[in-house]
């Protein structure tokens, strides 16, 4: 029998002063790396691939299987890279996780840099989460005085550099290869795949990059065992996650439970929707993954089930909106982020994700025409599958979800000359309702 | 190993002849060049200090100005446009003299519909500033942010990266006053005991810690909530693999009880708190554990103690 919520990432966050080493070591912290000092790093290997941990970072590829992928030694470095870049709109767990734990982190990436054979691992954390930073910087600074890090860890011959890398704000970063190219010192812009990190990464070395919560994980399973993580979740979609719940919620935040529970579940563990109002439409794993709706609450949350009902997983970044939401509204803006962010190397997603945001912005100001939806579509499909990387794709899943379950909201804006909403009765504080200002050509938002 | 160097010479060598292009005086160049230099010690390959370099070059002039962009390309052997081209890439990279305070306000979608936007048009209004703009007085640079991963505090605001949760149109702008004001501590929700200037700031972000990382709280209730409750309820993870009985045999028991209940009641939790007592709550639990009984006390030296779920 499995408890609903299991708390083990998020099990040590609620210690006095949780963030230092003596607190994370009273929770039992670096046992784990005691252990995997004393195996086979090709047995941690095996033990991690065993477990069926799978990225946790929105992808969902299985870790131990990255690991595995790294080539013979050769004699040169290879390396481990965090991405602590967490950007996705709506993802909110990896940040609290490295305020709150940051020896959590540290401890994993002891771990998996023995494992894979790495002597210098790093961790980019965006450069806009500055005391994550500070704790991050403080944490390594610790290891490295209890000889934790650096030179013959716990006297095992061992040796491993950690460097805290800060960002500098560009969500394109949290694409691997644009990571690693931020990582060297150049503008963030995604690399040609293959060759992948695992051959030619940092440096052009063998490197494995791997998600915070994925690489915090790993000290669970080293103690506890692969069967252990197992034991929960799904046949496939294995262990324990952080679900973060966001938005118009009673009780936001994160809950961390086996894979496969449900929003209907965590629903009710947060309270419900806020009092009065319904659930309209939510995102499974933060803004690049397609919307769902109340028709969705049942849908278990594993990478298998929630692929199957036409989204995601993700990051379990579940943003909830009540009826109160105009969705075009909130798709215009997601759509504007992502023309943001785009990083203008490949056409489709720097010209059409332009584009997308001009037409949304002309729909949801009451603008737009018919034709309006089908542009839309059409360059969705024109930037789906030919983008350079999965930013442009999912630059189209808020736009394509939300007009096939809302496709009658958007003709009101149109047919209306208006949006129909009231802002301010979507908005967590009373105010008065501002009339918005006109659309002032494509630069309106930014 | 490939060479990875962008068709550029190698970074200067320590007392080289400083080349033409960076104005700063000397003092102020020597001491940037030995902060550089740690920067670079860091990195296998040299140029990966650009970021933090940039983020050095600010915490001098508060944006990255032509002596800055001169000062990175110099030391990493770089030219200036390809210092630039980063530098223009990131939005951190501030292109002309920054408040002493960014305020940035989320209006990415969530927080923009909790309320972000009539915050930020608020704030606009009340500063008379856009975005990306700065008070006269040179206290406040306005900006709108995208989503900053603290989705679970929304409205979100931001200040020189410290995170204000739970924001409200009044609050921030009380906010801002006090900032304006700036004669007192502005304490951040979850973040130091205070905010520092953008150029503080900017030396951290460079990697070079202020010692503050000890202030403030671990987390946020937001953060806290699912363990909370999880605690209060007595759900635990399952207990280690054994070699006697497989994963959870003998230590699932603490949690034992609330399991039989939750299989009833699946959703109850969430409906309410149970009150230290009644039904559900740990509180109403059995003495099952060691430290249920004497906590604090060693535990048995066979059984692993669920209730404090150390990995052992």
């Amino acid at each position: 029998m499995t408890s609903p919520l299991t708390p083990v990432l998020s099990d040590g966050w609620d210690a006095d002063r949780s963030w230092t080493l003596d607190a994370y070591r009273d929770g039992g912290g670096y046992a784990g790396l005691e252990q995997a000092l004393r195996r086979e790093p090709a047995d941690l290997v095996a033990l991690v691939k065993d477990s069926g941990l799978r990225g946790r970072g929105g992808a969902g590829f299985p870790t131990g299987l990255k690991w595995s992928f790294l080539p013979p030694d050769d004699g040169g470095p290879r390396y481990l890279v965090v991405n602590a870049d967490e950007s996705e709109p709506g993802t909110c767990k990896d940040i609290p996780l490295m305020l709150a734990s940051p020896h959590l982190l540290v401890e994993g990436v002891a771990i998996t840099s023995f494992a894979i054979g790495c002597h210098h691992a790093f961790v980019y954390v965006r450069g806009e989460v500055l005391h994550v930073y500070r704790r991050l910087l403080r944490a390594v600074e610790e290891a490295y005085a209890a000889g934790l890090l650096g030179k013959d860890v716990l006297g095992s011959g061992y040796d491993l550099d950690v460097t805290v890398h800060a960002g500098a704000g560009a969500y394109i970063c949290g694409e691997e290869t644009a990571l690693l190219d931020s990582l060297e010192g150049l503008r963030g812009q995604p690399r040609l795949k293959p060759p992948f990190p695992a051959v030619a990464g940092l440096y052009a070395r063998p490197t494995v990059v791997n998600n915070v919560e994925s690489i915090a994980s790993v000290p669970g399973i080293v103690t506890r065992g692969a069967d252990w993580f197992k034991g929960l979740g799904t046949e496939r979609s294995t262990g324990h996650g952080l679900f973060s719940l966001s938005g118009h919620v009673r009780r936001p935040g994160q809950y961390e439970a086996p894979l496969g529970i449900t929003l209907r579940e965590l629903l009710d563990m947060a309270g419900g929707v806020r009092e009065g109002h319904e659930l309209k439409f939510w995102t499974p794993g933060g803004s690049s993954t397609p919307l769902f709706t109340a028709e969705h609450l049942d849908v278990p949350l594993d990478y298998e089930s929630v692929g199957a009902a036409g989204s995601m997983l993700g990051t379990r970044a579940l943003q909830i909106f009540d009826e109160t939401t105009c969705v075009v509204r909130a798709v215009a803006r997601w759509t504007e982020f992502y023309a943001h962010e785009s990083c203008g190397k490949c056409t489709p997603c720097r010209e059409g994700t332009y584009w997308l945001r001009a037409v949304l912005l002309r729909v949801e100001a009451g603008q737009g025409t018919q034709e309006d939806l089908d542009v839309l579509l059409d360059v969705c499909d024109n930037i789906l599958g030919r983008a350079f990387c999965a930013l442009g794709d999912g630059a189209t899943s808020p736009i394509t979800s939300s007009i096939q379950h809302f496709r009658e909201e958007y003709e009101a804006h149109i047919t209306g000359g208006a949006c129909p909403f009231d802002r301010s009765r979507s908005a967590l504080f009373e105010h008065a309702p501002r009339e918005q200002r006109a659309l002032t050509g494509a630069g309106a938002h930014r | 190993m490939t060479a990875q160097t962008q068709g550029a010479p190698g970074p200067v060598e320590p007392g080289t002849v400083r080349a033409a292009g960076c104005t700063y005086d000397a003092a102020t160049y020597e001491r940037l060049a030995a902060d550089a230099a740690a920067i670079v010690a860091r990195y296998p390959r040299a140029r990966s200090a650009l970021l933090p370099m940039l983020h050095l070059v600010q915490s001098e002039e508060s944006y990255v100005s032509r002596d800055g962009i001169a000062f990175c390309a110099e030391q990493l052997g770089l030219t200036a446009a390809q210092v630039s081209a980063v530098a223009t890439f990131y939005t951190q990279y501030k292109r002309h003299p920054n408040g002493k305070y960014t305020v940035g306000v989320c209006t990415n979608t969530l927080c923009a519909v909790m309320g972000g936007d009539e915050i930020f048009d608020s704030l606009s209004e009340h500063l008379d500033v856009g975005h990306d703009e700065t008070t006269e007085d040179g206290k406040i640079t306005l900006e709108r942010v995208e989503c900053n991963a603290a989705c679970d505090y929304a409205p979100v605001v931001m200040v020189n990266w410290e995170f204000f949760d739970n924001q409200t149109a009044d609050s921030a702008r009380e906010l801002a006053d006090r900032l304006t004001a700036d004669d007192a501590p502005v304490v951040p929700t979850r973040g130091a005991a205070s905010v520092c200037s953008f150029r503080q700031m900017s030396r951290v972000l460079a990697g070079f810690p202020d010692g503050r990382a000890d202030e403030g709280v671990g987390a946020g209730d937001a953060t806290l909530v699912g363990l909370r409750l999880a605690r209060e309820n007595g759900w635990a993870a399952p207990g280690p693999e054994t070699d006697e009985g497989g994963a959870g045999s003998g230590e699932d028991g603490a949690a034992a009880p609330e399991a039989v209940e939750s299989e009833s009641a699946p959703h109850a939790p969430g409906q309410a708190t149970p009150a230290v007592g009644e039904q559900g709550s740990s509180a109403e639990r059995e003495p099952e554990t060691s430290d249920d009984v004497s906590p604090g006390g060693p535990p048995p030296s066979d059984e692993v103690d669920e209730s404090k779920e150390t990995d052992q």
